[in-house]
């Protein structure tokens, strides 16, 4: 048993290309004269390509495109144009919102005004590709699955940086483009709203990231403990049962009393995975706009408990020297 | 009893690691074997200490019952019960009750024939949490720096050891860990959908199989990775988001005890910038 662990494919066969189950015939096809990778061969399949573009994908990639541009080209321009800088400071620059003085109006372009046309087309980007996914799937005469599951995705990407900020009524309470800046974002939220981690839709979103890896985790090695017996072969087990499935079964209901079949598994994975950016995006709307301080309110909730006063109570200096 | 269809025939003797054929039973569905009955002692006995706990703590509300470490002056000695000595034999029995799960399940895999992936994946799970109550609070000098047993009492933990080094989130690897917790849950809904929209094409179409999951996924992003590739992907980047988690705090204190923050000051003072 223990040589074999079924982690890397030890033969790899090669036959000729597939070019796809025929799609109907319009002004697209598919793109790219498929090639072989030994080394992808080692875990997954060989084969690289076609690819089909379509208007859709032409669009999508093309707003993306945009998108990416304006928010480098902001970050080259915030060091001067000057390219080593550019490199060196890259993890550390933003493209920032507009203040919030300027409310839910249009900014002037180097006051944020280029942060709401990175939006608007990162934003289009993902709602075309949203559109692509759906036709592909339909072309081929597949469930709509895949695309659904992504609008779960733009959900909460729409929270941060379009509902919420609405809500609000300032643009400038949106994340900046960034990677260190958008975890400065994400912390300063936190501590603004009282520590997130009170927020019970945050809990929840978190309960569905940990429960969607630990899913994987399982799933996962159950199908590659059953491999010999053909459990990748999973559509194939779900309408016709084999010793695969039985065993994969068994092995949790001897374990914990509960197994899941080969279908429900998936159904399993799918709703864990899309509840969390779904929970996720509810957390952010009710932040600010429903609930000021998720610690205040778990306090009066009878969630944290209340600690006694420490320090003498300071005034807050929004109230005293005005909130801008 | 609480049998499936086809389970009597997979009902063999055999495959044990220890104990012979003396716990070579079920009881209902569970499988029982030396380490269920291990299990089930560890498990007993640290539910009733936490119980225990709670009963002498100042509250029964749920999210805020607390049983916390010994206090950082005990260092690594023995903290009398009530001052945080329940918590030193509740890790005792978390650490034994997961052991023997892990066990159990490699019985349970050595009776179906299987690999013996879910008791691996399994362990590194343990291995984290191993690290975080065990390793690291070694490595300090002092089961004060566990973190304690409570909803929100944990909660607050990972809240002030994350400002401790100002913002956790420039940790390398915490980085590398969020993002294998966030690309698993992707891989995982593609994953998810893909076979569902397979085995539910829609009203009056037929069910489809890996040519069409294949084609999709080509057309889709260029690459299919097949039926069996996507699990080993899946197991590897949920076991890496694990790793990565253990890894982030066993750094935290031990390795580095300034703000992660100013960590990234490597990169900035590197010789190649022409600039400063």
């Amino acid at each position: 048993m223990s040589e074999y662990q079924n982690i890397f494919t030890r033969v790899q066969i090669r036959g000729p290309a597939h070019h796809g189950v025929p799609v109907p015939s319009g002004p697209w096809s598919r793109d790219g004269q498929p090639f072989f990778s030994h080394l992808l061969g080692q875990i997954g399949n060989a084969q690289i390509g076609p690819f089909y573009l379509g208007t859709l994908g032409l669009c999508s990639l093309l707003c993306g495109f945009i998108a990416f541009e304006v928010i480098g080209l902001n970050m080259w321009a915030s060091v001067h144009w000057n390219i080593i800088l550019f490199l060196r400071d890259l993890p550390w620059l933003a493209l920032e919102p507009p203040s919030p003085a300027y409310g839910l109006h249009l900014p002037p372009l180097a006051q944020g005004g280029w942060w709401l046309v990175a939006g608007f087309f990162l934003t289009t980007s993902m709602i075309l590709w949203f559109a692509r996914v759906h036709r592909r799937a339909t072309q081929l005469g597949l469930g709509t699955h895949t695309a659904w599951a992504f609008a779960a995705a733009i959900w909460l990407f729409l929270c941060l940086g379009f509902f919420r900020p609405i809500l609000m009524g300032a643009w400038g309470e949106a994340p900046p483009f960034g990677i260190f800046p958008h975890l400065d974002w994400t912390v300063a939220f936190s501590l603004r709203a009282g520590n997130l981690y009170y927020d019970p839709f945050h809990m929840l979103s978190i309960v569905f990231l940990y429960g969607s890896v630990l899913l994987f985790a399982m799933h996962a090695a159950t199908i590659l403990a059953v491999g010999r017996f053909g459990g990748d072969k999973e559509v194939e087990q779900t309408i016709d049962r084999g010793t695969a499935s039985e065993r994969a079964a068994l092995f949790w209901r001897w374990t914990m009393g509960f197994n899941a079949t080969m279908e429900s598994i998936h159904r399993w994975a799918w709703w864990f995975a899309v509840l969390t950016p779904l929970t996720g995006g509810i957390g952010i709307l009710l932040t600010g706009t429903v609930v000021d301080d998720w610690f205040l309110w778990a306090v009066k909730h009878g969630v944290a408990p209340h600690y006694a006063a420490l320090y003498g109570s300071v005034a807050d200096p929004a109230i005293t020297q005005g909130g801008k | 009893m609480a049998m499936l269809s086809f389970e009597k025939k997979y009902r063999v003797p055999g495959g044990t690691l220890l104990g012979g054929d003396l716990f070579d039973f079920w009881v209902g569905p569970f499988y029982v074997g030396f380490f269920g009955v291990t299990t089930l002692f560890f498990a007993v006995l640290g539910t009733a200490l936490i119980i225990w706990g709670a009963a002498i703590g100042p509250t029964w509300n749920i999210w805020q019952i607390n049983i916390a470490p010994p206090d950082i002056s005990y260092g690594l000695g023995f903290a009398p019960l009530a001052q945080g000595g329940l918590w030193q034999i509740i890790t005792i029995c978390a650490l034994g009750a997961f052991g023997s799960w892990a066990l159990r399940e490699v019985e349970i895999c050595r009776k179906l024939g299987m690999g013996l992936h879910v008791p691996f994946a399994f362990s590194v799970a343990i291995f984290a949490y191993f690290t975080l109550e065990v390793i690291r609070p070694i490595l300090m000098g002092a089961w004060g720096n566990g973190f304690p047993y409570g909803i929100m009492a944990h909660l607050d933990w990972v809240s002030n050891t994350g400002y401790n080094y100002l913002n956790f989130e420039y940790n390398p690897a915490h980085m590398i860990a969020v993002t294998l917790f966030f690309t698993t849950t992707f891989a995982l809904s593609l994953h998810g959908s893909l076979v569902l929209s397979a085995i539910n094409p829609g009203q009056g179409q037929e069910v489809k199989t890996a040519e069409h999951e294949d084609t999709f996924f080509r057309d889709f992003i260029g690459y299919s990775i097949g039926t069996l590739g996507i699990h080993r992907l899946g197991l590897f980047l949920a076991l890496g988001a694990g790793f990565f988690s253990a890894m982030c705090i066993l750094i935290s204190g031990p390795f580095w005890t300034a703000g992660w923050p100013s960590w990234w000051s490597w990169w900035l003072n590197m010789p190649i910038w022409p600039v400063h």
